[in-house]
């Protein structure tokens, strides 16, 4: 039997994604242009049990899907720009508390209410660092309908595993566009959920690192009652300003994506291994720099393409040891230099690296990045 | 007979952290009486509060906790009932933090009636931060940042609740600490969102500025000026001036959130299932 | 009827005198920043002060 298609958008191909993944619950606060998200879900959820909200603003929304998640939902919310800076205060929560979420940001413009309806790429750091204190961070960015699709499943299967905050980072015109795709028949992508006591309730700690740095996580309601806070804490819960515990909790919510930086990593290379010049993109911008590498083909240049499906954990090992065999590194993203600071950070000068950079809502197009690799070779 | 707390107090987490005189305790204890005489189960029954003073009472009790951030208890317990509508949902706090940074969730929640009970300690101040105003600061009263007295005027949380759509308010003090159970349990057992309003002493940064000698002094104050509802029901608006009313202040049956929600589910797979 | 047995646990009293100055027959009285039970026999079992203890710190069995 053929498998259902459909000519969709990104954002639907992303709410799809969510049921698919397991999705039961979703709160959110109207914001362009991820709205249809909401809209989708509002219609989808019911229809399988599952709750929808809309809350009185982005921050309750925050709100909502973690304590949604506490009693054993996987949990999905939708913004961008300044519905993102409210979320930080409680993706910061999410974080310490170790609660799996997903959060969609469609990006936009910005700083401030910056251009609604207008792509853009501008918030890479805001999701490494825009919550306060140090903590993880586990970001996709997809570039097509259908990698939206299996992108917001992993995204998903990132944050149960991890027991962690995930974010989808799209622009505007991914999640805009309509494309086709081809919905995968149930069982055919990995779903993960996350990791159950198989302790009793009495020796229950939910942040019991006996069991590796991702401890399990019971659902409240069920029998395993216990305490969560924002406060540092120990592995019982509870708050403590004990130096020790401190340090040790603090740095193994860092360990538990570092360590497994490879197994979260994603990418997608093209033309990468006798390339002279890689074009460094995510998202829209790397449908373009695919199409400017097969041009500068054309034309002899040997020109790749690098394109992190995940930006945080950023590919480092990788794009450093592509650095070293490259004359040079471009960079072409909708903003005004973000992800080039970390490509640089890893790079540490061993090839020339060049920036490209476009905030007036227009998508950067595949010559501007031809010339751009013309004018550094 | 004594009443046994130990029975809902985690192992090991007294003497708790409030200063001495602070009457978070007795509430806290108003509580657990309530749960005690509703019978709620350990395991069913989850207890959300924000920042400050206040809410540091749910990591001393042993039932499911959440200690979230500044303002947001009644966003998250909100996430909690609609997961699991089974679940006993219970908030607290206090009055900066439910009514000032938490006000926008504060009314949606009583808009939506969701079948959540939210104990809110008003104790005028924000004791934690060290005496700072609040929204429920008395007009001309002194606290850390208002060294010449206080230019706001004052929210009336059992209006802002009733105003909001609560369909549960009711209004005790720290002093009528037999009162505090009582209440408790009339807004466990309504169906819908109520607000239990609790005029709570701060004898460390509230009463010590103000001219209170001792949280004795304020409770009196207390027990001075509470008109319970009945009786203010036949007094003129100028003898209550000052007053504080106290008892169930509203009371109103309308459709539970979660309840309104799981109506929706059935009809949309009613009309899904028509389809198939 | 008999004396009631009145328990101030001493490690959890932090000295307010709520229960001192509340109690309708002077049974308790402030010795330093601890309440103590100084007159049993007149205990009334209107468990006020056991009631209005902000610290679990007094429990009061009637028999």
């Amino acid at each position: 039997m053929a498998k259902k298609t459909a000519l969709i958008q990104g954002n639907e191909a992303c709410a799809h994604a969510a049921i698919y993944a397991g999705c039961t619950f979703f709160a959110g606060y109207p914001i362009t242009p991820s709205s249809e998200i909401a809209e989708v879900l509002s219609k989808e959820l019911p229809k399988i049990g599952g709750k929808f909200i809309q809350m009185e603003d982005e921050i309750a929304a925050m709100a909502a899907i973690i304590g949604a998640s506490l009693c054993g939902h996987k949990v999905m919310d939708a913004s961008s720009g300044p519905g993102m800076s409210l979320k930080q205060e409680l993706i910061g929560y999410a974080c310490i508390a170790e609660i799996p979420c997903v959060i969609v940001n469609v990006m936009r413009g910005g700083p401030s209410t910056g251009m609604p309806t207008g792509p853009s790429q501008s918030d890479v750091m805001q999701a490494r660092w825009g919550t306060h204190g140090d903590h993880a961070t586990i970001a996709v960015a997809p570039a097509s309908c259908q990698e939206i699709f299996s992108e917001t499943v992993r995204a998903f299967n990132l944050a149960e595993t991890y027991r962690m905050p995930v974010q989808i980072l799209m622009d505007e015109i991914v999640a805009h566009m309509r494309e086709k795709i081809v919905f995968p028949e149930p069982g055919e992508l990995e779903i993960l959920n996350r990791q159950l006591p198989a302790v009793s309730p009495a020796d229950y700690k939910p942040f019991d690192t006996s069991f590796g740095d991702v401890p399990p996580l019971a659902a409240m309601g069920s029998n395993y009652r216990y305490h969560v806070t924002g406060l540092n804490k120990a592995p019982d819960g509870f708050p403590t300003t004990t130096a020790e515990l401190v340090d040790a909790e603090e740095r193994r919510q860092l360990r538990k994506v570092e360590a497994n930086a490879s197994a979260i990593e994603k990418n997608e290379e093209y033309l990468v291994d006798d390339a002279e010049i890689i074009i460094l993109a995510f998202g829209i911008t790397s449908r373009s720099a695919r199409f400017a590498v097969d041009n500068l083909r054309k034309e002899g240049v040997r020109a790749g393409l690098f394109r992190p499906i995940t930006l945080w954990p950023f590919p480092e090992k990788r794009v450093a040891g592509l650095a070293g065999q490259v004359k040079a590194i471009i960079v072409p993203e909708m903003n005004l230099g973000q992800l080039i600071h970390e490509v640089e950070r890893v790079v540490k000068g061993s090839c020339k690296l060049a920036g490209l950079g476009r905030v007036d809502g227009e998508p950067i197009t595949p010559y501007q990045i031809i010339d751009k690799v013309k004018e550094v070779l | 007979m004594a009443f046994d707390y130990e029975k809902y107090i985690r192992p090991g987490k007294l003497p708790h952290i409030w200063c001495p005189g602070c009457g978070h305790g007795i509430v806290m204890k108003g509580l657990i009486r309530a749960i005690d005489k509703c019978g709620l189960s350990k395991n069913r029954t989850a207890i959300i509060s924000g920042i400050g003073c206040a809410s540091r009472l749910p990591g001393y009790v042993d039932f499911n906790t959440v200690h979230t951030a500044h303002g947001r208890a009644a966003a998250f317990a909100t996430g909690m009932k609609m997961a699991d509508p089974g679940l006993t949902v219970l908030c607290v706090g206090g009055d900066g933090d439910g009514v000032a940074i938490g006000g926008n969730h504060f009314i949606h929640a009583c808009r939506r009636n969701i079948d959540i009970t939210y104990i809110i300690m008003n104790n005028h101040i924000y004791g934690m931060t060290g005496g700072q105003f609040s929204p429920c600061t008395p007009t001309d009263g002194f606290a850390s940042t208002t060294p010449y007295g206080n230019p706001d005027p004052v929210f009336d949380i059992a209006k802002l609740a009733i105003g909001a759509g609560a369909t549960f308010v009711a209004r005790t003090t720290a002093y009528h600490a037999n009162q505090i159970d009582k209440m408790i349990v009339e807004g466990i057992q309504h169906k819908g969102f109520s607000v239990i309003e609790i005029l709570d002493c701060c004898p460390t940064s509230y009463g010590r500025r103000n001219k209170f000698r001792s949280v004795v002094e304020m409770m009196k104050q207390h027990k001075e000026l509470a008109v319970p509802v009945t009786a203010a029901a036949k007094m003129t608006p100028e003898d209550l001036q000052g007053k504080i009313i106290t008892g169930i202040l509203h009371q109103e049956e309308k459709p539970e959130y979660c309840e309104q929600y799981a109506r929706l589910i059935d009809k949309v797979q009613a009309q899904t299932a028509g389809k198939g | 009827m008999g004396i009631p047995k009145i328990e101030i646990i001493e490690k959890y009293c932090k000295g307010c005198s709520i229960c001192v100055e509340f109690c309708p027959t002077q049974v308790l009285q402030m010795d330093g920043f601890v309440a103590r039970v100084v007159k049993p026999e007149a205990c009334i079992k209107c468990m006020q002060c056991e009631l209005r203890c902000p610290d679990f710190a007094i429990k009061v069995y009637p028999e």
